[in-house]
């Protein structure tokens, strides 16, 4: 398929911008200024200020001498970009490819675009209405390149749509400035009497490059198609993704999730016949009014089947605020895994951890509470009581190391050791009796001391001794003294945890 | 009428046996209910850890038919390392640390329909009637065995739940004259039993086993530690 490409250039994007925040500059004259070596240099204005005679980069105070009703406004560098940057977002309504063409235009990629909205003439007709409800001026263009798409819009007065092959008679009548050209290759040309594209389009290539540099070669050839050039889109196109244009605007809850079940089906078939599963999906939907906001899940397992996916979204579809109506859903699969084979699982009556059943309910509990609230455990090569279980997420991870089970640990461990108060008479014995809630507990049996070393390389710190300790209840503690043994009433003990 | 009330006889050829040993005894057929809601009351944090490790006991011989097990609580304390002593690998144990207290049950009761999952321990403070009966009709289809595992519970209600236990330590004990701590030993009290009979043990877990003590002895009074 032959790419066809859209130009669509604002022709007043800032002061555009400015009458909608401000209805009620509309119409008049006004321009943006902005601090060049000690004056104001007029950046942007409206066809109003042009009327009375000024142009881009006249200084604002002559500027107020031929329009005495001139409203100056300061204006920010990179504000257009940041517009811009908007606006094509905007535009992935129409299609995914769009690349930015600063200082005020937007480049798309239509190819195979076009029929959706009716052809050519009824999709630029229909980008131009709506940009003009929300209040931009544009003159969009289609041609064969870039090149001439750029410059169609810009410099032609008819013939917005190039038709295919045409390209190089459309640009024939056009000036030089259709070409991206730097001012001073403009003001050269001028002054050699080139006008029009069609008095040096026949010169030899070496003879333009000696006079006018490479870069105009280049771009002449790029206009005319015997040089590639390709665009750079705003955001990479996701191989797998599945969009739902609505005829009208949704904003009901039956309705999104209708639309969201077909877009699974849709992807999940896709994914299916590939042998793939999704490991993250995103859904962005755009409202008529502009705004748009997503909503993403995760699994942990790839998977492609509609119902999971379904309920994982379904439990933040709340999220979705659709306003007046949402016209666009887009569903992006971020990451796909191949999927294992299934077939080995028959076998199996319960599946371990890793099982299918089990990866969804976890995708379940995660959409609903997080995915940082479920762990797992595996064992750390550490001997710290608080770093020996190591924290991971992932749930077919297997351990590297055995578990330890030659030293005895408390079935329940407090996140912070609290403090108690031990009568420990002799050194390197455990307590006699100890305090801990106001309440005593008198020890008759205990186990220890075991000496856990700080880990130095990680944080200072004094090493503990611990100890098991029963108290006459039978109820079973684990007891530190932080530190070597100090003289009464100096030494630190800490309950640290409770063994079964 | 015992299958009205959402008890099944036990599948034949599956090994049943969760080396409970005279307790046992106590169930409807002499048989642990396995696919049914288990309750443990604690009212202090010893008792908590005692049920744990008593749990973990049970849920060593449920993990061997293979599945996934949940552990599901608002504050955790546990401390996975030990789970080993009890025969439980530590890594195949999902914890679910829920952040709202409000999301707990709801995260169990999701828990215990999904049938990969073997068993679900839920640490919770407060179980009402009602959220019992959820928590019983949802295992009654997926077979799978739940335990609620009540903290600093003041104030015991009723439930719909299959048992009662409540596990507290009592003091262990060494061959006269040793000095030290033993092998972990409760007082293991079956409060409620559907269809059983409740009673009262003293039970040692040793070698990887519950050891049923006939005669609880007394303690002597002489042992200390050195």
């Amino acid at each position: 398929m032959p790419k066809r490409y859209a130009s669509i250039w604002f022709r007043h994007l800032l002061t555009d911008q400015k009458a909608i925040r401000q209805p009620g500059l509309k119409g008049k004259a006004y321009v943006f200024a902005e601090p060049d070596r000690g004056r104001m240099l007029i950046t942007a204005l409206t066809d109003a200020a042009r009327k009375y005679g000024v142009v881009e980069g006249m200084t604002v105070a002559d500027a107020r001498v031929i329009a005495p009703n001139l409203q100056v406004f300061d204006g920010k560098p990179g504000r257009n970009l940041k517009l811009l940057t908007g606006l094509a977002e905007w535009f992935l309504r129409y299609t995914p490819l769009v690349q930015l063409d600063p200082p005020d235009g937007l480049l798309l990629d239509v190819t195979g675009c076009t029929h959706l909205k009716g052809g050519e003439k009824a999709y630029l007709q229909e980008i131009v209405a709506r940009l003009k409800t929300i209040g931009y001026d544009v003159r969009p263009a289609i041609a064969d390149t870039i090149g001439t798409a750029w410059g169609v819009a810009r410099c032609a007065t008819s013939g917005l749509i190039v038709p295919e092959g045409e390209h190089r008679n459309a640009l024939m009548p056009l000036p030089p400035s259709a070409l991206r050209l730097p001012t001073e290759v403009l003001l050269r040309l001028r002054n050699l009497g080139l006008y029009q594209i069609s008095s040096f389009v026949y010169m030899t290539n070496p003879v333009l490059r000696r006079r006018f540099g490479k870069n105009m070669v280049l771009r002449l050839k790029q206009a005319l198609g015997q040089e590639a050039e390709y665009l750079f889109p705003l955001k990479e196109p996701v191989p797998y993704s599945e969009r739902l244009e609505c005829l009208e605007a949704v904003s009901t809850r039956p309705a999104i999730e209708i639309a969201l079940n077909s877009l699974l089906e849709k992807l999940c078939k896709r994914l299916y016949g590939e042998g793939l599963g999704v490991r993250s999906v995103l859904l962005t939907w755009y409202r008529v009014d502009g705004e748009n906001g997503n909503i993403s899940i995760g699994t942990n397992h790839p998977s492609n089947r509609v119902q999971h996916l379904f309920k994982l979204f379904f439990i933040k579809l709340d999220t979705i605020a659709p306003g007046l109506g949402i016209e666009l859903l887009v569903l992006e699969a971020l990451k796909t895994d191949p999927i294992s084979n299934k077939q080995s699982e028959l076998w199996s009556a319960k599946g371990g951890a890793d099982s299918g059943d089990v990866a969804e309910l976890l995708d379940r509990l995660a959409g609903r509470i997080g995915t940082d609230h479920i762990n797992r455990y595996l064992p750390g090569e550490h001997y710290w009581p608080e770093r020996t279980p190591q924290p991971n997420t992932d749930i077919k991870k297997k351990p590297e190391s055995d578990w330890r089970t030659d030293k005895p640990r408390p079935m329940q461990l407090l996140d912070q050791p609290e403090p108690i108060e031990a009568m420990a008479l002799t050194p390197d014995y455990p307590p006699k009796l100890f305090i801990w809630k106001g309440e005593q507990h008198v020890i008759v049996g205990a186990d220890g001391p075991e000496r856990i070393e700080r880990e130095w390389w990680l944080e200072p710190g004094e090493h503990r001794d611990y100890y098991i300790a029963e108290d006459e209840a039978g109820r079973r503690y684990w007891l530190f003294r932080s530190g070597h043994y100090k003289a009464e009433n100096k030494q630190h003990w800490y309950l640290h945890g409770f063994f079964a | 009428m015992i299958r009205w009330e959402g008890f099944r006889p036990p599948q034949p050829g599956a090994n049943n046996d969760l080396g409970l040993g005279l307790i046992a005894a106590a169930f409807p057929d002499g048989v642990f209910p396995t696919g049914a809601i288990h309750e443990f009351i604690s009212s202090s944090p010893e008792d908590t850890a005692a049920s744990g490790g008593f749990i973990a006991g049970l849920v060593q011989k449920l993990l061997d038919r293979g599945g996934a097990c949940l552990w599901i609580s608002y504050t955790r304390r546990i401390y996975p390392p030990a789970l080993k002593l009890f025969g439980v690998d530590p890594d195949r144990v999902i914890f679910v640390d829920v952040p709202l207290q409000k999301d707990v049950l709801w995260v169990t009761e999701e828990a215990l329909k999904c049938e990969g999952v073997a068993t679900v321990i839920c640490e919770t403070k407060y179980l009402s009637f009602t959220e019992s009966q959820r928590l019983q009709l949802a295992v009654e289809k997926s077979r799978v065995t739940g335990f609620v595992l009540r903290k600093d519970v003041k104030k015991v209600n009723t439930t719909a739940c299959v048992t009662r236990w409540q596990i507290r330590p009592v003091r262990s004990q060494l061959r006269v004259g040793m000095p030290g701590v033993g092998h972990p030993r409760w007082q293991v009290e079956l409060l409620k039993v559907r269809n059983g009979r409740p009673g009262n043990w003293t039970v040692e877990w040793k070698k990887q086993n519950f050891q049923t003590i006939n005669v609880p002895q007394l303690t002597e009074e002489t042992r200390r530690y050195a």
